[in-house]
């Protein structure tokens, strides 16, 4: 028999989604931009807030989960504190943002896809952030940092360490 | 006024004058002209549909279009020149076809669905004789063995049929597409196995598949197995659908009648006793009419607290759906057990014990239209230390698929009659098959019994036919009697619904999942999207009615004899054991 689902959101993080679903009305044409605000509250959207935006908005749980597979801005695994972007595109590429990549796995011991340990840092890959000028670039949350070099990353990320 | 809205147009050499409105593809069909489809499904009269115009197979060229059109999702226009063979077009669909096949497994001969398969149908429509984008990477997908479901996602060809069915018709919401491009599959929700979600079994996704990417699961090697084994004692147990169906295996036409033929078969086939749920079915009226009964006329003695409308339990998916969406609610259905369940439980304790069998030597085989009851015979409930009271079931195809494999010539067989005591039947058994007729066979003893008289008229029109909701109000001696009719589980949901907002009017409602009942039922033959098959079973459900000598079940004698010998009343402590059952709170959310 099947087991029940664990709710593990804490009561706060189910109240908040309900009011980001009420606030659009519940309306199932709204699910895109109630996943937006979720993930901008919570950082990603795990199985549990999932199932609640779907009973809310009145669309099947599987109608949900294939919207957020579906756009590779929606992620169900928990991002870092500073998500890492590293942009693949043409001109960051031959300028060698991929040496860049390489040196951030290096410090960090992760993988694209994956967020470090202590949850400061996830690693990601983007194609063209539009700031081809400044190529090669990375972006740490918010920030953008252009025309970099591999030996510049160490300090960029015990900087951003040391913000918190 | 009627001129007003017709419109007039060319395809190929025909000139074609339908209502506005009307589709390229619908429009061809009026002057013969049969475009081929592949995504396209349209059950018209019941709401099963899928028109998405994905998979561009029907597509047409149009006189002053640049690009081809899709005839499933394009509209007629005035004056429209239209061809549907131009040399164009056809080189257009065979390409299509090959890039399907170019992440298509290669395994057609050994394919569930090989001969029944719509791609297959497509590839030697189109004369393909190669495959020119083939030796590519095939995209990984899952594969998942449930109780009742095979699942096979590499044959997908992403036509999402079985997406709206599951959403659309059932409401049941397990199946969406997942990911994007290349990575993209169909899958249950959150990409989890069915046994982990509300699927319900119901199988309408594997209904209209047009490939072998969802399929029944097989029990018929086990049965080869079990009829081979002298140390065991096999009886079979067709459901009152199967017989109106299981014909069109055999190239009979959709409605010829083969109980007869079935009874001999299944007895060619090596089973020890070829028995009929329809006598279950009987027995079920009984247990289920009298359950009506006590909670009638608790209502009328001014009981507040009585639990109505009373919901029908025949059906297994309709059963997970209310364990899985409406636990709060678990208290109106009738706790009867499904025919099939009774059949088993009445064969493993009554005949059992006559016979002197044991229980453990004993393999029931309930051969169904249906594929939830294959999960259905697996719950703990319908257990007795572990030994199931039905041990498999098959279905209506797979029986036809064994015949075939055992050298039977099925049309030529001749007729026999169903072994007794658990074969007699009564033609409210045999209704059971079709929406309103579980109701009909209730509403024929019930009345009877309750009022005492004979009934005037033994057809209850109001519940017939494959209108999603139907009503109808029977006259109980002064008493109105509201019933209603529920086919398809988006249709049960609405009425579940009504039910929690204490918005429903009715005393008895009966739900059966599949389209049109259990002759539309996912074991059943593929229908191929054509609802002149359901029809024609329905109307052969009702000739079968007709020529039986009894029509109700009170009064089917071996139904009558079983009471007598060994159950005692209907819902007494015997039958409350043996016939009667409890549901499960088996939500997610």
């Amino acid at each position: 028999m099947k087991k029940k689902e664990e709710i593990k959101l804490a009561c706060t993080v189910v109240q908040q989604v309900e009011e980001i679903c009420d606030k659009h009305g519940n309306k199932p044409g709204e699910l895109i931009n109630v996943l937006h605000e979720c993930q901008a509250l919570h950082g990603y959207l795990p199985e549990e807030m999932q199932r609640i935006i779907a009973r809310k908005l009145g669309v099947p749980a599987s109608k949900v989960y294939g919207v957020v597979t579906f756009y590779s801005f929606f992620t169900m695994t928990p991002k870092g504190k500073h998500p890492i972007s590293v942009c693949l595109g043409t001109a960051c590429y031959v300028r060698g943002s991929e040496r860049l990549l390489e040196e951030i796995k290096r410090i960090l011991n992760i993988e694209v896809g994956e967020t470090t340990p202590d949850g400061k840092f996830s690693l990601d890959c983007l194609r063209c952030v539009g700031a081809c000028g400044l190529a090669p670039v990375v972006m740490i949350g918010e920030h953008v940092y252009g025309r970099l070099d591999v030996k510049d990353i160490r300090q960029i990320l015990e900087t951003t360490a040391a913000q918190d | 006024m009627e001129e007003k809205n017709m419109i007039t147009l060319t395809i190929d050499k025909h000139e074609v004058t339908v209502p506005a409105g009307t589709m390229l593809l619908d429009a061809a069909k009026t002057v013969g002209i049969s475009i081929p489809t592949l995504c396209h499904i349209d059950l018209e009269g019941t709401c099963v549909q899928n028109m998405p115009a994905s998979c561009r197979i029907c597509v047409v060229e149009i006189e002053g279009r640049r690009n081809l059109a899709p005839a499933c999702a394009t509209r007629v226009t005035p004056g429209m020149v239209v061809h549907t063979n131009s040399a164009r077009v056809i080189r257009a669909r065979k390409t299509v076809a090959e890039l399907m096949l170019s992440d298509h497994p290669n395994d057609c001969l050994t394919c569930p669905k090989c001969s029944d398969c719509e791609l297959q149908r497509l590839v030697m429509r189109f004369n393909i004789r190669q495959m020119p984008y083939n030796g590519g990477e095939q995209s990984e997908r899952k594969q998942e063995l449930t109780p009742a479901i095979s699942r096979n996602m590499e044959k997908c060809v992403y036509c999402r049929r079985c997406e709206s069915v599951c959403n659309n018709v059932q409401s049941v919401g397990v199946l969406s597409a997942i990911r994007r491009g290349f990575n993209t599959t169909i899958a249950p929700t959150f990409d989890k196995m069915f046994t982990d979600t509300n699927c319900t079994y119901c199988g309408q996704c594997v209904a209209v598949c047009p490939t072998g990417a969802l399929t029944e699961h097989d029990y018929t090697n086990q049965l080869m197995d079990d009829l081979t084994n002298p140390d065991k004692v096999v009886i079979a147990q067709p459901a009152p659908a199967v017989r109106f169906a299981l014909g069109e295996e055999f190239g009979m036409p959709a409605g010829t009648i083969v109980t007869g033929k079935m009874a001999t078969a299944l007895r060619d086939l090596g089973f020890d006793y070829a028995f009929d749920t329809d006598f279950a079915a009987d027995l079920t009226i009984m247990e289920e009419g009298t359950e009506i009964l006590q909670r009638l006329n608790k209502f009328l003695a001014g009981d507040k607290d009585v639990k109505l409308p009373i919901m029908t339990s025949c059906c297994p998916a309709w059963v997970n759906f209310y364990e899985h969406e409406f636990p709060d609610l678990l208290d109106y259905p009738s706790t009867a057990k499904s025919p099939a369940q009774m059949f088993g439980a009445v064969a493993k304790t009554y005949w059992a014990e006559k016979m002197g069998i044991p229980r453990e030597k004993l393999v029931v085989v309930s051969i169904m239209p249906c594929l939830a009851k294959k999960y259905e015979a697996g719950r703990d409930e319908f257990k007795v230390n572990g030994n199931p009271d039905v041990d498999y079931s098959i279905s209506t195809r797979e029986l036809g698929r064994l015949i075939k494999r055992a050298n039977i010539d099925f049309a030529n067989l001749p007729e026999s009659d169903f072994d007794s005591p658990l074969g007699e039947s009564t033609g409210a058994g045999a209704i059971f098959g079709i929406t309103g007729g579980v109701m009909e066979a209730a509403l024929r003893t019930v009345y009877e019994v309750h009022t005492g008289k004979t009934l005037p008229h033994l057809e209850f029109n109001d519940v017939r036919g494959f209108e999603g909701i139907k009503e109808a109000t029977i006259d109980l001696n002064g008493f109105e009697l509201k019933v209603c009719v529920a086919h398809t589980l988006s249709n049960a949901r609405k009425v579940m619904n009504a039910l929690r907002a204490g918005k429903l009017n009715y005393h008895v409602v009966e739900v059966m999942a599949c389209p049109g009942g259990c002759i539309g039922g996912a074991g059943q033959p593929y229908h191929h999207g054509n609802i002149e098959i359901l029809k024609a079973r329905a109307a052969a459900v009702y000739r079968e009615d007709e020529g039986k000598a009894l029509r109700k079940s009170h009064q089917n004698p071996d139904i009558q004899k079983l009471y007598k010998e060994f159950l005692g009343e209907p819902c007494g402590e015997k039958s409350h054991h043996l016939l009667h059952t409890h549901y499960f709170d088996k939500s997610i959310h």
